[in-house]
């Protein structure tokens, strides 16, 4: 019985995993037989950068059970600090490939400490209000980032919340932040197999933790917030690392996101709480909790506009009709009674598995 | 010899109900003992209060001498107390086992690190964790169910998984909130004797509510009865039991 | 004296957000959901207002007669297609996401219809603008509609709650389906006048709004469908009193952040609000506190 348990999760982390690679393979041998139209081909770090995002939320919501409005403030913060590093780091380390690791480095921590001061305050509120404020916030770094601008001269840094000339930046000084126009002339570092790397490594990290002691602690929080308090587990403690490392991942994901474009705003496209939403509803779609189906759906639902681009106009609108079918028949209670009735599993009486 | 546990002059108001009033309870290590009173007595209430769950406008709880009166919940877990609840509260969306290890969380220590990268450290201490898991499990004839969702345990298994898991945090006192609700006869019998055997072979001190008369005669050594938030009577089991004020107080005027 | 004006555009501006958070507040009341294509709505009712008025050239109340039937109509029918079927759901996550999916729809079909470009909205109201202080205020017609409309909404919503049979059992839905039930109230019936009362105000405040800041766009409704969604959850999400507070408050805040900070912070600044509020009174300011019994 015991045996049992471990082989199942390993069983099904392998699972994952392989799906990962197996992925990578066939696009890789697609790319290289020219196989693959370039629009597909600029969508793979996208799509790299959305599937560590999903995973990331999942850790915040399906893990730890709070809901987060506010996951694209953390990716934004990612890929500002990554960025910011990189433009300014350019002439000093000539190799691409440790600078981009550094940033990537530096966008995870710069997340996970504004994921950690954010989490200190709000994490004792529950529920919808947890939700409303996470939006908040991300809004707020947003709205922040649009107004910074930081430039650099021979006598250092330079701050400014107004414009670029009260930078008042000497001879051959440099903008690198400017405000709404946010900060152009990034390396393009982020390459597709850099992007199945994070992705690997996310899980790693994500899986882990599931699968250890501080994952128990958290999903005991999850289920009951009370019992856990009596078993003498540190709901704070464990509530922050949760979410804390759900931000640096998504930190993570935004510096790769950076790195693959020329230049980088906080819009409310990119960063703004319709990311968020659009995050949680690979999420939610992808079934709470579950990591596999967070990976699945975020591919399923980035490469769905794009498989209806032959639609057009009507592309959206498509995408929305289905999303909500798709929720309907997921959730709705009738329909999950009428699709167990006519089941294949019930047709062939499989004995019904617990857990 | 000193008691393990000794409450003096405990109250507290809601508002302004006073739901208990100047509670003194002791209770000597290896003790079994009952908390009685009909409903809205402020039993759970008195739970609440030594577990931390509300703070106590006044008075003062000692635990194996030492001061616990106001900590946090987590902190007098640490002290040495550990519960069940009225309405369980089991981690439904982990198994069984899973259960009783968050129990086990805070004796059993590896870092973050150590379990994201697997170190070795990892391995070891989880087996280790199963083990002790398995174990408790075993005394409460929950091992064949250790990979079920707690969820999907049958009610009187859930009760008992509730208590394995206060076990698991290895406490000096335990506190059990009718232990024997919703079980029948047999299954209220087959609970007495797991209660003695756990008092027996874990040398645990017990605090229990219950309103099953039975098991209250049948295993607690001695009672405390309260009413309206405050003592009736206090004393030997027998003794209590056949106060001419608690019968009045149990079955009416 | 610009401080005064500006103190009125913001009340202004608040009641609006007054008026769409009402419709939040009463369907997280009854259905415990949020409602996001709520704010969907009110870019439905503007545009009702553009086709009828602007393209069609009927007469101005014939627009709003219609405006606020078809989004009535249209949030019964929302409720009962894509939120009824999951009010049972496991996870309260469920009806949340498909509430999102009806946003994209509702967006994606103005979108269709009436293409990207900005339309410019003609105003709704035709009183002339008052004059106060010598000239030094000015108050313009809108604003004055916005605000009385606001007062007459809320107390006559106040009166329908308290007074009416339908309003009590609104409450008692939103105390206790089950037991609501039991009494005999029918509660599909309950839930379907909520969403139908919070979508007619919805067009009201779309009008109200696209009169007050005339441009129109498919996307319209969406960021005034959030700071209302804020000023309901500052007031205490739930509350209708609590509603008007949030509103009003957001409002001036936006306003005044605008005039004497910076108009790219204003949103930062109303958000920093309402996370102050929240880590203050969990609840909002006239929320209920709940405690789990343990």
């Amino acid at each position: 019985m015991k045996k049992l348990t471990i082989n199942k999760n390993t069983k099904d982390n392998i699972i994952t995993y392989g799906i990962i690679i197996a992925a990578y393979i066939v696009m890789e041998l697609l790319i290289n037989t020219g196989h693959i139209s370039s629009l597909m081909q600029g969508l793979l770090v996208p799509l790299c950068v959305y599937v560590i995002l999903a995973v990331s939320l999942n850790l915040t919501v399906g893990i730890l059970g709070e809901l987060s409005l506010g996951h694209a403030g953390f990716m934004c913060v990612g890929a500002f600090a990554g960025a910011f590093f990189s433009k300014c780091t350019q002439g000093v380390i000539p190799v691409d490939l440790l600078r981009f690791i550094l940033a990537i480095i530096i966008g995870a921590v710069a997340a996970g400490i504004i994921g950690f001061l954010i989490g200190m305050p709000v994490l004792r509120l529950r529920g919808d209000y947890l939700a409303i404020v996470t939006l908040a916030f991300g809004e707020i770094i947003k709205n922040i980032i649009n107004v910074l601008y930081i430039g650099k001269d021979s006598s250092g840094f330079h701050f400014s919340l107004k414009d670029s000339l009260s930078l008042g930046l000497g001879e051959g000084g440099e903008v690198i932040i400017n405000g709404a126009q946010g900060i152009t002339g990034t390396p393009k570092d982020a390459t597709f197999t850099i992007g199945i790397i994070l992705i690997i490594l996310t899980l790693v990290i994500v899986l882990n933790l599931i699968h250890s002691r501080d994952g128990r602690a958290i999903m005991s929080i999850r289920d009951n917030l009370i019992a856990a308090e009596s078993i003498g587990i540190n709901i704070t403690k464990y509530k922050l690392m949760a979410f804390s490392i759900s931000a640096a991942l998504a930190g993570m994901a935004g510096v790769l996101y950076a790195h693959n474009l020329s230049s980088l705003m906080a819009t409310p496209k990119n960063f703004g709480y319709n990311m968020s939403i659009m995050i949680l509803v690979f999420v939610v779609l992808g079934g709470i909790g579950n990591i596999r189906g967070s990976i699945i759906s975020a591919v399923i639902l980035t490469l769905l506009p794009e498989l209806l681009r032959g639609l057009s106009n009507y592309r959206m609108l498509i995408y929305s009709v289905i999303l909500i079918i798709m929720m309907l028949f997921n959730w709705s209670p009738k329909l999950i009674n009428l699709r167990e009735k006519y089941s294949f599993k019930r047709l062939f009486k499989k004995t019904r598995e617990v857990q | 010899m000193a008691a393990l546990l000794e409450v003096k002059n405990l109250g507290i108001s809601f508002g302004g109900l006073r739901a208990v009033d100047d509670f003194e309870i002791s209770i000597q290590k290896g003790q079994l003992y009952g908390l009685i009173g009909p409903n809205g007595a402020g039993k759970t209430t008195i739970f609440n209060l030594l577990t931390g769950v509300y703070k106590p406008s006044e008075g003062v709880i000692m635990l194996d001498g030492e001061n616990i009166t106001g900590l946090k919940t987590i902190e007098i877990n640490k002290a040495g107390i550990a519960r069940t609840f009225q309405n369980i509260r089991l981690f439904k969306e982990l198994s069984v086992i899973d259960n009783v290890k968050a129990g086990l969380h805070n004796h059993y220590k590896y870092s973050t690190l150590e379990g994201i990268l697997r170190l070795p450290s990892y391995f070891k201490t989880e087996k280790a964790m199963t083990e002790r898991a398995m174990e408790l499990l075993k005394v409460f004839e929950l091992d064949e169910e250790a990979n079920y969702l707690a969820a999907n345990l049958p009610y009187g298994k859930q009760r008992k998984l509730e208590i394995a898991r206060a076990l698991a945090t290895e406490p000096k006192l335990l506190l059990l909130d009718e232990p024997a609700a919703g079980m029948n006869p047999n299954e209220t019998m087959e609970l007495m004797e797991t209660i003695r055997f756990v008092r027996d072979n874990f040398d645990m001190t017990i605090l229990l509510i219950e309103h099953d008369m039975k098991l209250v005669s049948g295993i607690c050594e001695e009672l405390t009865v309260l009413n309206f938030g405050r003592i009736l009577a206090q004393g030997e089991t027998a003794g209590v039991l056949n106060d001419p004020q608690v019968i009045t107080a149990y079955l009416g005027e | 004296m610009s401080f005064i004006s500006y103190l009125i555009n913001g009340i202004s501006l608040g009641s609006v957000y007054a008026i769409i958070a009402l419709g939040y507040t009463m369907v997280y009341g009854i259905a415990k959901m949020l409602n996001f294509a709520h704010g969907d709505v009110i870019m439905v009712g503007g545009f009702t207002v553009f086709f009828a008025v602007s393209m069609q050239g009927l007469p101005t109340a014939a627009g709003i007669i219609l405006s606020v039937v078809l989004c009535t109509l249209l949030g019964i029918t929302i409720e009962y297609i894509a939120y009824r079927p999951l009010r049972q759901a496991a996870s309260s996550l469920a009806v949340l996401i498909t509430a999102i999916g009806v946003s994209y729809f509702l967006q994606n079909m103005a979108l269709l219809i009436f293409g990207a470009n900005t339309k410019a909205f003609t105003s709704v109201v035709t009183l002339p603008a008052i004059k106060l202080a010598g000239g030094q205020i000015m108050i313009s017609g809108e604003t004055i509609v916005t605000i009385v409309s606001c007062i007459i909404i809320m107390t006559g919503l106040t009166l329908f709650i308290n007074k009416t049979k339908a309003g009590q059992a609104m409450l008692a839905v939103s105390e206790d389906k089950g037991a609501a039930q039991l009494m005999g109230i029918n509660v599909n019936g309950t839930i379907s006048l909520t969403f139908a009362i919070g979508s007619a105000l919805a067009a009201i405040a779309g009008m109200l709004l696209c009169s007050a800041y005339p441009s129109l766009t498919p996307y319209t409704g969406s960021m005034p469908g959030i700071k209302a969604f804020v000023a309901a959850v500052f007031g205490g999400i739930g509350s209708i009193p609590g509603a008007l507070i949030g509103g009003i408050v957001l409002g001036i805040i936006e306003i005044l952040s605008k005039a004497y900070i910076s108009s790219q912070l204003a949103d930062a600044i109303v958000f920093m609000v309402l996370i102050i509020v929240l880590l203050v009174k969990p609840t909002g300011i006239l929320g209920k506190k709940i405690q789990e019994k343990v």
